[in-house]
């Protein structure tokens, strides 16, 4: 390339500085705020520094139950995690070979990505609630007369939540499989391997690492989602739906701390996530290779 | 030899099969309901399985007899479709820049790893809680008023920055860059660099080689883009409410209000009108690249 920095670096580097303080701004200042005293309000200059407001938060002090929210929310996001990352895997498998319904698959999967979340979220509360009504209507008496609903959190919530993660997980399978050599699957089965071991022993530790990446992507995206859940959770609501439904009454910083610590669950599942990459990484770079080591 | 090979290996319709589960499920068959339900019937209590173009006709009520007075419906549609175009023509601005900046002029990769990943932070943050986040800044007491009424640039509080179409084009903007940096980015990194050499050697300027060079390469990650930020805004109702004081309409929200009112068949008709005209715009837009090749 061309010698030295052109002037065009220096105003792109400073937009780009700009841009990572409008990013990150606005998100420090409620972080900070959510520290203020007792008589603190909702905007600067702080009245003192305390943890006034994560105290009441976490004794429930006045408003819905938020406690069992972050519950809720957390069980959730762990089970989108754990069936995005298996299905995805076994879909991305699937997608490495040839089978009908292929390219259905593929752009009902991306239709689901561009359907706007809320139209999604009506279609699974209708359902549910047909399937409610049939249910009250056609089924024997003794199941219909304590029948009330199948929606729940853990039924058409987590359904909601899937038709949202599993198509990035997908997206991401093939970018994994994309860049997988091939050549180590047919040393396996060279060497009379199973399809099974094949998987158990040569695919699944190579790509653990980005599948990692996957459930932490299913994790966030199910822990952070509102659209879908809106109208398809049934009673009880998700942490962001709470937090949603908070901005038009709540008017202390409360509601920042409680911004603060869902921040915080977010930062920490992807540390621990990063972590673990790290650690896979760090692994097979100790064992993969038993270059030099000899037979002796 | 090579069947054998294969012989214990699942099929792959068998390994799709959970995946292809989930969507039939919950969103195949979900929609399939929304366009039934969207010609069904309803009274105060419960929706009526029988055919009619109610909900329809009824959503569009009177916008023929107040022509050329545009009636509530098309007004709202049009105000989404204008808050998605801003939306749209910045975020592609902003993204289009920050991505460039992070695919040509900065050379090491892991830097560019590193300050991709700064910008794709933010984003596993709630949506709700960046969009409060404005709230100190923005509000009638917040840090922007304050810091200008002390430089004695106005003397009283500016009312339009939150709660208004100012605030949800920002927070629309801070939320959902993103979705346009990283497909662009993803893009330009595949571009040969020594195309743009060629470009500089045969005597471009930094326009035209942007122009003709860059631009028509990184366009599967503009389009991509493009669809993400205008299917997230078409259908929103959550920014919207939350950043305009719940004072703006948009086309997300007529749906929730109707099912806030438990008027399902209307709601899926709206429902039914979004999704058509969404898909219009996406349909628009895949005219100029084809996703499936670029993944």
């Amino acid at each position: 390339m061309r010698e030295g920095r052109p002037a065009s670096f220096y105003w792109l580097a400073a937009f780009f500085g700009l841009f990572v303080l409008f990013l990150y701004g606005p998100m420090i200042a409620i972080f900070v705020l959510s520290f203020q005293g007792p008589t603190g309000g909702m905007t600067f200059p702080m009245n003192g520094v305390s943890l006034h407001w994560f105290g009441k938060l976490w004794s429930g002090g006045g408003i819905v139950d938020i406690k069992s929210a972050f519950w809720r929310s957390l069980q959730l996001g762990l089970m989108v995690m754990l069936i995005t990352m298996v299905f995805s895997v076994l879909a991305g498998l699937a997608f490495r070979k040839r089978f009908k319904g292929q390219n259905l698959l593929f752009y009902v999967t991306i239709a689901s990505l561009i359907v706007p979340s809320i139209v999604t979220s009506l279609g699974i509360a209708l359902q549910f609630r047909l399937f409610d009504e049939a249910v009250k209507a056609y089924a024997p008496g003794f199941i219909a007369e304590s029948y009330t609903t199948a929606m729940g959190i853990f039924t058409s919530g987590l359904g909601a939540h899937l038709t949202w993660a599993l198509p990035f997980g997908l997206l991401i399978m093939f970018a994994i499989f994309n860049r997988f050599d091939g050549r180590l699957e047919e040393a396996a089965r060279d060497l009379g391997a199973t399809p099974w071991q094949t998987f158990r022993h040569v695919i699944l530790p190579v790509i653990l690492p980005s599948l990692i990446g996957v459930g932490l992507f299913g994790f966030t995206l199910s822990w952070d989602e509102i659209a879908r859940s809106s109208q398809a959770i049934g009673e009880k609501n998700t942490l962001p739906l709470e937090l949603q439904a908070l901005t038009s009454t709540v008017t202390t910083p409360e509601i920042y701390a409680l911004g603060t610590v869902t921040t915080g669950v977010s930062f920490l599942v992807i540390g621990l996530a990063l972590a673990a990459i790290l650690s896979l990484r760090a692994r097979q770079a100790r064992r993969g290779s038993d270059a030099g080591k000899g037979m002796v | 030899m090579p069947a054998t090979k294969t012989a214990y290996a699942p099929p792959a319709w068998l390994q799709a099969l959970p995946f292809a589960g989930v969507f039939a499920l919950f969103f195949v068959v979900p929609l399939l309901f929304v366009v039934m339900v969207s010609f069904w019937d309803y009274n105060d209590y419960s929706i009526i399985p029988s055919f009619t173009t109610r909900s329809y006709v009824e959503t569009f009520e009177g916008c023929y007899d107040q022509l050329p007075e545009l009636c509530t419906i098309l007004k709202t549609y049009l105000s989404t479709v204008k808050f998605c175009l801003i939306v749209w023509a910045i975020t592609l601005v902003i993204g289009f820049t920050i991505a460039y900046f992070l695919a040509f002029h900065v050379q090491s990769v892991t830097m560019q790893m590193t300050l991709a990943l700064v910008c794709t932070i933010p984003f596993w943050t709630s949506n709700v809680i960046r969009m409060i986040s404005w709230v100190p800044l923005l509000g009638r007491n917040g840090l922007v008023n304050s810091a200008l009424m002390n430089a004695g640039l106005i003397n009283q509080p500016i009312e339009w920055l939150l709660f208004s179409q100012f605030s949800v084009v920002l927070a629309f903007v801070h939320l959902f860059t993103f979705f346009m940096v990283i497909p662009i980015f993803n893009s330009m990194a595949r571009i040969d660099k020594r195309l743009l050499e060629a470009a500089y050697d045969a005597g471009a300027s930094g326009w035209q080689t942007l122009w003709n060079v860059v631009i028509p390469l990184a366009k599967p990650g503009i389009v991509i883009g493009s669809i993400f930020v205008v299917t997230i805004v078409m259908g929103d109702f959550i920014t919207v409410g939350v950043m305009g004081g719940q004072q703006i309409a948009s086309a997300g929200k007529i749906i929730e209000t109707r099912l806030n009112a438990l008027q399902f068949p209307p709601a899926a008709a709206n429902a039914v009108i979004l999704l058509a005209i969404t898909l219009l715009i996406i349909t628009a837009l895949n005219r100029f690249v084809d996703i499936r090749k670029e993944l």
